[in-house]
């Protein structure tokens, strides 16, 4: 039941409404990012404030919840956000992205392709891609504003010359539409190609920042690259141990103190979904 | 023409055929009721060097950066290769600081981006107008730094582990990568030690003759002017005092500050 106490999913009606205000700009205008009036939630910043304040203003009552943080279901980040929505909103909760409606995340995409209709929101700390190369705002939303995004190709040829290859591994930067560079939140590169073209609708906020934007659904999405050292989304060069899955986002689990250690899936529902069917890696039959 | 940094000879040979470069005319900008520099007019040509000599606070560097676009002059015209720049979409003013126009600071550490190798510091230009290949891109870096004679196995360093002169070289690298063809300098040879002032000022003589720059360069140090500069403007108060050839201006001084100014200097 819906505790009484707080409104529908525990911001008041005219915050939500600010927020949908701030999320259809955001959508018209894919990659750019919407200012809003953050508020205080009743969690630390950079636990997921943005995140759930987008959740709050896109649930309705029909709407099945899924949480994940690092892909999975059963950590504390997103069990108790679940819990939070089930509570001031009275939805419905799902561990299986198939079912769910709503899929708030941190840090990755789940690795069934969603479809229309399912919205991604994604929890983000730094909205700004160009953050770290230029700290003053004002400059940086000159630069979006006429699109000089030479500075985002000085990181990646830093890395190159530093590591031989693009060492940045997590929030690679994007361009969207062939306009805005976006920040895709700390996902992890191997989860960039899911951004382009997706049936759902990926809407980021990024509480402590006060921005939002959005991908809407079939956005073009282009991970940034020099010609010669493309792109790619790498992994571990691994399968999973518990349901043999080779093409899923791994962890890397250390299992003892004498070098041990085993690789799984990342998205627990994944995982869990290849067990059931009978799939079964190196460790499946021990786990 | 077998000395082409004569001045006169150089002025008499371009002057007349050529369209200039840069019009400057009325240029006013006060802070306030203080004036900055007012009532700055001034033509330059393609390839031509114009030194801006005159004591702290006479104006040159708010000049300077009026005509850089880092401030908006209250009043006065600025046209560019015929293009009026104060009118310009500031797209396109800054799309022409990117490419065609360099401003070389007399802090390296304010022209230069600290936190990543030389190489990227040169590239960066590169990168702004799109260059998308690594190879290319560090290739021209590597080309760059030896042309101002830093050693190519110093491209993955970062600017904080070089020295002073090599700063400065490297900032002069960085902005002239792109192959301008107006150049704007403050005070590049401040804070350097004589010797590699020598040095600097030998390796930027041979770049503009070169690269035919056109060069404002903002200074007190009469000497780099005597060395660099074709034509010599004196301010006051914010005030052109007097204008003209390097070397009249230097051996032959009319104003009575340019007088003051040219003895002041000390004789070793």
């Amino acid at each position: 039941m819906t505790d009484q106490a707080y409104t529908f999913a525990y911001l008041d009606e005219q915050t939500k409404r600010m927020i949908r205000r701030a999320l259809l700009k955001a959508l018209a205008v894919p990659g750019y990012q919407v200012p809003f009036a953050s508020r205080e939630m009743p969690m630390p910043y950079g636990w997921g404030t943005g995140g759930v304040q987008v959740t709050a203003a896109c649930l309705v009552p029909e709407d099945r919840l899924k949480v994940i943080d690092q892909g999975a279901d059963d950590t504390t980040n997103a069990v108790s956000i679940r819990r939070f929505f089930a509570r001031t909103a009275g939805v419905a909760t799902t561990e299986a992205t198939a079912e769910a409606t709503l899929i708030q995340t941190r840090h990755r995409i789940p690795e069934q392709p969603l479809r229309e209709g399912q919205i991604l929101v994604y929890q983000v700390p730094i909205p700004e891609p160009l953050r770290f190369l230029e700290p003053r705002e004002t400059e940086t939303r000159k630069m979006h504003e006429l699109e000089e995004y030479g500075l985002m190709h000085v990181k990646l040829y830093e890395d190159i010359a530093r590591h031989g290859t693009i060492a940045t591994s997590y929030a690679y930067p994007v361009k969207v539409e062939g306009r805005y560079v976006m920040d895709p939140s700390p996902i992890p590169k191997f989860d960039n190609p899911k951004l382009s073209g997706n049936a759902a609708i990926q809407l980021f906020g990024a509480g402590r920042e006060q921005r939002i934007y959005a991908l809407p659904p079939y956005t073009a999405v282009v991970s940034l690259d020099f010609d010669d050292h493309p792109f790619t989304a790498s992994k571990p060069g691994h399968a999973c141990d518990l349901c043999g899955a080779a093409h899923s986002y791994l962890d890397e689990v250390i299992t003892d103190d004498a070098g041990g250690r085993m690789f799984v899936c990342s998205d627990t529902d994944f995982c869990a979904g290849r067990r059931r069917e009978g799939h079964q890696g190196r460790l499946g039959g021990q786990a | 023409m077998t000395q082409p940094q004569k001045a006169t000879e150089f002025s008499q040979s371009i002057r007349g055929a050529v369209a200039p470069l840069l019009q400057v005319a009325g240029l006013a900008k006060s802070y306030g009721a203080r004036i900055g520099c007012t009532d700055v007019s001034f033509d330059l040509f393609p390839g031509e060097v114009l030194g801006i000599v005159g004591e702290s606070g006479s104006g040159k560097s708010t000049l300077l950066s009026c005509l850089a676009g880092h401030q908006r002059p209250d009043q006065g015209q600025i046209l560019y290769d015929g293009q009026d720049v104060l009118a310009m979409a500031e797209t396109e003013r800054r799309r022409l600081s990117r490419t065609d126009w360099a401003f070389v600071h007399q802090n390296p550490r304010d022209g230069l981006r600290m936190g990543v190798s030389a190489g990227a510091n040169v590239g960066e230009r590169l990168m702004a107008i799109g260059a998308r290949h690594y190879g290319d891109i560090r290739a021209q870096a590597t080309d760059w730094l030896g042309r101002v004679e830093i050693d190519a196995n110093r491209i993955d360093d970062r600017p904080a582990a070089f020295s002073g002169g090599m700063q400065q070289r490297l900032q002069i690298a960085r902005n002239l990568v792109t192959a301008p063809r107006l150049v704007f300098m403050d005070e590049p040879t401040g804070g350097l030690d004589v010797s590699v002032q020598a040095r600097l000022l030998d390796l930027m003589r041979g770049l503009v003759r070169d690269m035919g720059l056109s060069v404002v360069i903002v200074t007190h140090d009469l000497a780099v002017v005597r060395l660099l500069a074709h034509r010599l403007m004196v301010m006051k108060s914010g005030r052109v005092v007097e204008q003209g050839l390097t070397d009249q201006v230097l051996d032959d001084p009319q104003h009575a500050y340019t007088q003051l100014l040219v003895s002041s200097v000390l004789q070793v």
